[in-house]
Protein backbone atom coordinates (compact mmCIF):
# COMPACT_ATOMS: atom_id res chain seq x y z
CA UNK A 1 0.00 0.00 0.00
CA UNK A 2 0.93 3.05 -1.33
CA UNK A 3 2.31 5.89 1.71
CA UNK A 4 0.70 8.82 0.41
CA UNK A 5 -3.06 8.27 0.46
CA UNK A 6 -4.37 9.70 -2.39
CA UNK A 7 -7.45 8.85 -3.25
CA UNK A 8 -8.14 10.66 0.64
CA UNK A 9 -6.64 13.82 -0.39
CA UNK A 10 -8.73 13.41 -3.91
CA UNK A 11 -11.46 13.09 -1.77
CA UNK A 12 -10.87 16.38 0.74
CA UNK A 13 -10.28 18.37 -2.40
CA UNK A 14 -13.53 17.39 -4.38
CA UNK A 15 -15.72 17.97 -0.96
CA UNK A 16 -14.09 21.29 -0.33
CA UNK A 17 -14.42 22.52 -3.65
CA UNK A 18 -18.42 21.06 -3.58
CA UNK A 19 -18.82 22.97 0.07
CA UNK A 20 -17.42 26.06 -1.22
CA UNK A 21 -19.54 25.88 -4.38
CA UNK A 22 -22.73 25.28 -2.46
CA UNK A 23 -21.65 28.15 -0.33
CA UNK A 24 -21.10 30.70 -3.03
CA UNK A 25 -24.48 29.19 -5.35
CA UNK A 26 -26.36 30.21 -2.19
CA UNK A 27 -24.98 33.01 -0.53
CA UNK A 28 -23.55 35.33 -3.70
CA UNK A 29 -26.22 34.61 -6.77
CA UNK A 30 -29.50 35.90 -7.14
CA UNK A 31 -31.14 32.58 -8.94
CA UNK A 32 -34.59 31.50 -7.56
CA UNK A 33 -34.68 29.86 -4.59
CA UNK A 34 -35.85 26.69 -6.34
CA UNK A 35 -33.20 26.42 -8.58
CA UNK A 36 -30.49 26.86 -6.21
CA UNK A 37 -32.60 24.53 -3.81
CA UNK A 38 -32.12 22.16 -6.72
CA UNK A 39 -28.41 23.08 -7.37
CA UNK A 40 -27.19 22.95 -3.72
CA UNK A 41 -29.05 19.60 -2.92
CA UNK A 42 -27.55 17.83 -6.29
CA UNK A 43 -23.60 19.11 -4.74
CA UNK A 44 -24.66 18.03 -1.29
CA UNK A 45 -25.91 14.33 -2.60
CA UNK A 46 -22.35 14.04 -5.13
CA UNK A 47 -20.39 14.73 -2.00
CA UNK A 48 -22.29 12.43 -0.06
CA UNK A 49 -21.36 9.81 -2.62
CA UNK A 50 -17.98 11.17 -2.34
CA UNK A 51 -17.17 10.29 0.85
CA UNK A 52 -19.36 6.92 0.75
CA UNK A 53 -17.17 5.88 -1.97
CA UNK A 54 -13.41 7.58 -0.99
CA UNK A 55 -13.79 7.54 2.47
CA UNK A 56 -15.53 4.89 3.75
CA UNK A 57 -14.79 2.14 1.49
CA UNK A 58 -18.01 1.03 0.66
CA UNK A 59 -16.89 -0.75 -2.76
CA UNK A 60 -14.58 -3.01 -0.49
CA UNK A 61 -15.17 -6.12 1.19
CA UNK A 62 -17.26 -9.39 0.38
CA UNK A 63 -20.54 -7.81 1.58
CA UNK A 64 -19.76 -4.83 -0.52
CA UNK A 65 -23.37 -5.25 -2.74
CA UNK A 66 -25.58 -5.38 0.85
CA UNK A 67 -23.85 -2.35 1.85
CA UNK A 68 -25.05 -0.59 -0.98
CA UNK A 69 -28.40 -2.61 -1.25
CA UNK A 70 -28.69 -1.01 2.48
CA UNK A 71 -27.64 2.34 2.14
CA UNK A 72 -29.72 3.12 -0.37
CA UNK A 73 -33.00 1.35 0.91
CA UNK A 74 -31.86 3.84 3.91
CA UNK A 75 -32.42 6.46 1.26
CA UNK A 76 -35.35 5.83 -0.59
CA UNK A 77 -36.30 5.70 2.69
CA UNK A 78 -35.58 8.96 3.96
CA UNK A 79 -37.06 10.72 0.84
CA UNK A 80 -40.24 9.41 1.21
CA UNK A 81 -40.00 10.50 5.00
CA UNK A 82 -38.70 14.23 3.86
CA UNK A 83 -40.60 14.89 0.58
CA UNK A 84 -43.52 13.07 1.73
CA UNK A 85 -43.73 14.74 5.23
CA UNK A 86 -43.68 18.01 3.36
CA UNK A 87 -46.28 16.94 0.52
CA UNK A 88 -48.69 15.93 3.10
CA UNK A 89 -48.30 18.98 5.29
CA UNK A 90 -48.46 21.71 2.38
CA UNK A 91 -52.13 21.07 2.06
CA UNK A 92 -54.66 23.77 3.45
CA UNK A 93 -51.94 25.88 4.51
CA UNK A 94 -53.67 29.26 4.26
CA UNK A 95 -53.34 30.37 8.15
CA UNK A 96 -49.64 30.81 9.17
CA UNK A 97 -48.72 29.98 12.81
CA UNK B 1 -6.12 -10.73 -9.96
CA UNK B 2 -10.40 -10.98 -9.59
CA UNK B 3 -11.73 -10.36 -6.29
CA UNK B 4 -12.32 -13.92 -5.76
CA UNK B 5 -9.06 -15.14 -6.00
CA UNK B 6 -7.77 -13.40 -3.02
CA UNK B 7 -6.70 -15.54 -0.19
CA UNK B 8 -8.24 -14.57 3.58
CA UNK B 9 -3.99 -12.99 4.51
CA UNK B 10 -4.54 -10.10 1.96
CA UNK B 11 -7.32 -9.19 3.18
CA UNK B 12 -6.54 -6.13 5.72
CA UNK B 13 -6.87 -6.81 9.66
CA UNK B 14 -10.26 -5.74 10.20
CA UNK B 15 -11.75 -7.96 7.43
CA UNK B 16 -10.14 -11.25 8.39
CA UNK B 17 -12.38 -12.98 10.99
CA UNK B 18 -15.77 -14.16 9.48
CA UNK B 19 -16.84 -12.13 12.74
CA UNK B 20 -15.82 -8.97 11.85
CA UNK B 21 -17.16 -9.34 8.39
CA UNK B 22 -20.45 -9.70 10.07
CA UNK B 23 -19.75 -6.80 12.80
CA UNK B 24 -18.66 -4.31 9.54
CA UNK B 25 -22.01 -5.24 7.23
CA UNK B 26 -24.23 -4.60 10.65
CA UNK B 27 -22.81 -1.43 10.98
CA UNK B 28 -23.42 -0.39 7.89
CA UNK B 29 -26.79 -2.09 8.56
CA UNK B 30 -27.02 0.51 11.28
CA UNK B 31 -26.08 3.68 9.94
CA UNK B 32 -29.45 2.87 7.47
CA UNK B 33 -31.32 3.00 10.72
CA UNK B 34 -29.51 6.04 11.36
CA UNK B 35 -29.81 7.71 8.04
CA UNK B 36 -33.85 7.20 8.80
CA UNK B 37 -33.59 8.84 12.06
CA UNK B 38 -32.20 11.70 10.31
CA UNK B 39 -34.50 11.43 7.72
CA UNK B 40 -37.59 12.05 10.19
CA UNK B 41 -35.98 15.12 12.18
CA UNK B 42 -34.99 16.51 8.74
CA UNK B 43 -38.80 15.96 7.69
CA UNK B 44 -40.27 17.47 11.15
CA UNK B 45 -37.93 20.73 10.33
CA UNK B 46 -38.76 20.76 6.26
CA UNK B 47 -42.18 21.08 7.72
CA UNK B 48 -41.94 23.46 10.66
CA UNK B 49 -39.07 25.71 8.79
CA UNK B 50 -41.26 28.71 8.12
CA UNK B 51 -43.19 28.81 11.93
CA UNK B 52 -41.35 31.74 13.09
CA UNK B 53 -44.62 32.60 15.77
CA UNK B 54 -43.40 35.94 15.72
CA UNK B 55 -39.71 35.12 17.12
CA UNK B 56 -36.45 35.17 15.65
CA UNK B 57 -36.27 34.14 11.75
CA UNK B 58 -32.89 32.45 9.77
CA UNK B 59 -31.35 35.39 8.36
CA UNK B 60 -31.68 37.04 12.02
CA UNK B 61 -29.82 34.43 13.74
CA UNK B 62 -27.66 32.38 12.10
CA UNK B 63 -23.77 33.42 11.63
CA UNK B 64 -22.61 32.29 8.23
CA UNK B 65 -18.83 33.04 9.14
CA UNK B 66 -19.27 30.51 12.68
CA UNK B 67 -21.25 27.97 10.62
CA UNK B 68 -18.81 27.47 7.36
CA UNK B 69 -15.89 27.58 10.13
CA UNK B 70 -17.96 24.34 11.72
CA UNK B 71 -18.12 22.64 8.57
CA UNK B 72 -14.54 22.75 7.42
CA UNK B 73 -13.47 21.71 10.95
CA UNK B 74 -15.67 18.55 10.69
CA UNK B 75 -15.28 17.95 6.81
CA UNK B 76 -11.13 17.97 7.65
CA UNK B 77 -11.86 15.30 10.57
CA UNK B 78 -13.57 13.17 7.98
CA UNK B 79 -10.29 13.40 6.11
CA UNK B 80 -7.80 12.82 8.68
CA UNK B 81 -10.26 10.03 10.08
CA UNK B 82 -9.61 8.46 6.21
CA UNK B 83 -5.79 8.46 6.82
CA UNK B 84 -6.14 7.35 10.26
CA UNK B 85 -7.54 4.16 8.64
CA UNK B 86 -4.89 4.26 5.83
CA UNK B 87 -2.21 4.16 8.10
CA UNK B 88 -4.09 1.40 9.67
CA UNK B 89 -3.37 -0.49 6.86
CA UNK B 90 -0.29 -0.01 6.43
CA UNK B 91 0.57 -1.33 9.60
CA UNK B 92 1.16 1.58 11.24
CA UNK B 93 0.50 1.76 14.69
CA UNK B 94 1.92 5.61 15.64
CA UNK B 95 0.45 6.89 11.94
CA UNK B 96 -2.88 5.64 13.30
CA UNK B 97 -3.02 6.88 16.48
CA UNK B 98 -1.23 10.71 15.25
CA UNK B 99 -4.22 11.34 12.72
CA UNK B 100 -7.07 9.70 15.19
CA UNK B 101 -6.11 12.06 17.65
CA UNK B 102 -5.44 15.03 15.22
CA UNK B 103 -9.39 13.81 14.14
CA UNK B 104 -10.93 13.97 17.60
CA UNK B 105 -9.44 17.56 18.51
CA UNK B 106 -10.82 18.76 15.25
CA UNK B 107 -13.84 17.23 16.43
CA UNK B 108 -13.94 18.85 19.83
CA UNK B 109 -12.92 22.17 17.83
CA UNK B 110 -16.38 21.64 15.91
CA UNK B 111 -18.74 20.88 19.55
CA UNK B 112 -16.90 23.72 21.17
CA UNK B 113 -18.18 26.25 18.07
CA UNK B 114 -21.83 24.66 18.29
CA UNK B 115 -22.10 24.95 21.82
CA UNK B 116 -21.27 28.85 21.38
CA UNK B 117 -23.47 29.12 18.69
CA UNK B 118 -26.24 27.49 21.07
CA UNK B 119 -25.90 29.39 23.81
CA UNK B 120 -25.54 33.01 21.33
CA UNK B 121 -29.03 31.82 20.05
CA UNK B 122 -30.14 31.39 23.55
CA UNK B 123 -28.96 34.81 24.39
CA UNK B 124 -30.59 36.24 21.73
CA UNK B 125 -33.39 34.59 23.09
CA UNK B 126 -34.12 32.46 20.80
CA UNK B 127 -34.60 29.05 22.63
CA UNK B 128 -36.10 25.75 21.63
CA UNK B 129 -39.51 26.89 23.17
CA UNK B 130 -40.02 30.03 20.98
CA UNK B 131 -41.03 28.84 17.94
CA UNK B 132 -41.62 25.53 15.90
CA UNK B 133 -38.86 26.24 13.61
CA UNK B 134 -36.68 26.99 16.68
CA UNK B 135 -38.08 23.80 18.15
CA UNK B 136 -37.15 20.98 15.18
CA UNK B 137 -33.96 23.47 14.30
CA UNK B 138 -32.53 22.65 17.66
CA UNK B 139 -33.90 19.30 18.29
CA UNK B 140 -32.09 18.15 14.33
CA UNK B 141 -28.82 20.28 15.32
CA UNK B 142 -28.50 18.50 18.76
CA UNK B 143 -29.16 14.83 17.74
CA UNK B 144 -26.23 15.31 14.74
CA UNK B 145 -24.10 17.15 18.10
CA UNK B 146 -25.22 14.73 20.56
CA UNK B 147 -23.65 12.32 18.05
CA UNK B 148 -20.39 13.58 17.64
CA UNK B 149 -19.93 13.81 21.28
CA UNK B 150 -20.74 10.01 21.74
CA UNK B 151 -18.29 9.83 18.68
CA UNK B 152 -15.52 11.20 20.59
CA UNK B 153 -15.96 9.48 23.67
CA UNK B 154 -16.51 5.95 21.67
CA UNK B 155 -13.22 6.84 20.04
CA UNK B 156 -11.18 7.73 22.92
CA UNK B 157 -11.96 4.16 24.14
CA UNK B 158 -10.77 2.48 20.81
CA UNK B 159 -7.93 4.70 21.02
CA UNK B 160 -7.09 3.46 24.72
CA UNK B 161 -7.66 -0.41 23.39
CA UNK B 162 -5.27 0.35 20.87
CA UNK B 163 -2.79 1.41 23.30
CA UNK B 164 -3.30 -1.37 25.52
CA UNK B 165 -3.35 -4.30 22.71
CA UNK B 166 -2.08 -2.53 19.67
CA UNK B 167 -2.92 -3.60 16.43
CA UNK B 168 -4.61 -7.06 16.32
CA UNK B 169 -8.18 -7.93 13.79
CA UNK B 170 -9.96 -7.11 16.81
CA UNK B 171 -8.86 -3.64 17.41
CA UNK B 172 -8.09 -2.78 13.88
CA UNK B 173 -12.36 -3.80 13.54
CA UNK B 174 -12.79 -1.30 15.77
CA UNK B 175 -11.06 1.06 14.36
CA UNK B 176 -12.20 0.77 11.27
CA UNK B 177 -16.44 0.82 12.31
CA UNK B 178 -15.68 3.99 14.58
CA UNK B 179 -14.33 5.27 11.35
CA UNK B 180 -17.28 4.38 9.63
CA UNK B 181 -19.32 6.25 11.99
CA UNK B 182 -17.34 9.58 12.21
CA UNK B 183 -18.01 9.68 7.80
CA UNK B 184 -21.29 9.17 8.43
CA UNK B 185 -21.53 12.53 11.10
CA UNK B 186 -19.80 14.05 8.41
CA UNK B 187 -22.26 13.05 5.58
CA UNK B 188 -24.99 14.01 8.08
CA UNK B 189 -23.67 17.61 8.25
CA UNK B 190 -23.45 18.19 4.46
CA UNK B 191 -27.38 18.15 4.71
CA UNK B 192 -28.02 19.70 7.92
CA UNK B 193 -25.01 22.94 6.17
CA UNK B 194 -27.13 22.72 3.17
CA UNK B 195 -30.83 22.35 3.83
CA UNK B 196 -30.56 24.01 7.19
CA UNK B 197 -27.59 26.83 7.13
CA UNK B 198 -27.76 27.45 3.34
CA UNK B 199 -31.56 27.31 2.77
CA UNK B 200 -31.97 29.31 5.71
CA UNK B 201 -29.32 32.16 4.01
CA UNK B 202 -31.89 31.90 0.74
CA UNK B 203 -35.11 31.80 1.57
Amino acid sequence: MSRFPIGHVLGFLFSLLLTFAAAGIALKTSLSFKTIMWIIGGLAVVQAGLQLTMFMHVNEGEDRHSQWINILYGVFLAVIIVAGSIWVMSFGGTHSH
Amino acid sequence: MSAKAYGTSSLPLEYQSEQSRMNILGFWIFLGAEIVLFATLFGVYGVLYERYAGGPTHQDIIMIREVMIQTMLLLTSSFTCGVAIHEMRRGSLKGLLTWLVITLLLGAGFLYMEINEFMHYVHEGATMQTSAFLSSFFVLLGTHGLHVTFGILWAIMVIIQLLQRGLTPVTARKTFIIGLYWHFLDVVWIFIFTFVYLKGMVS
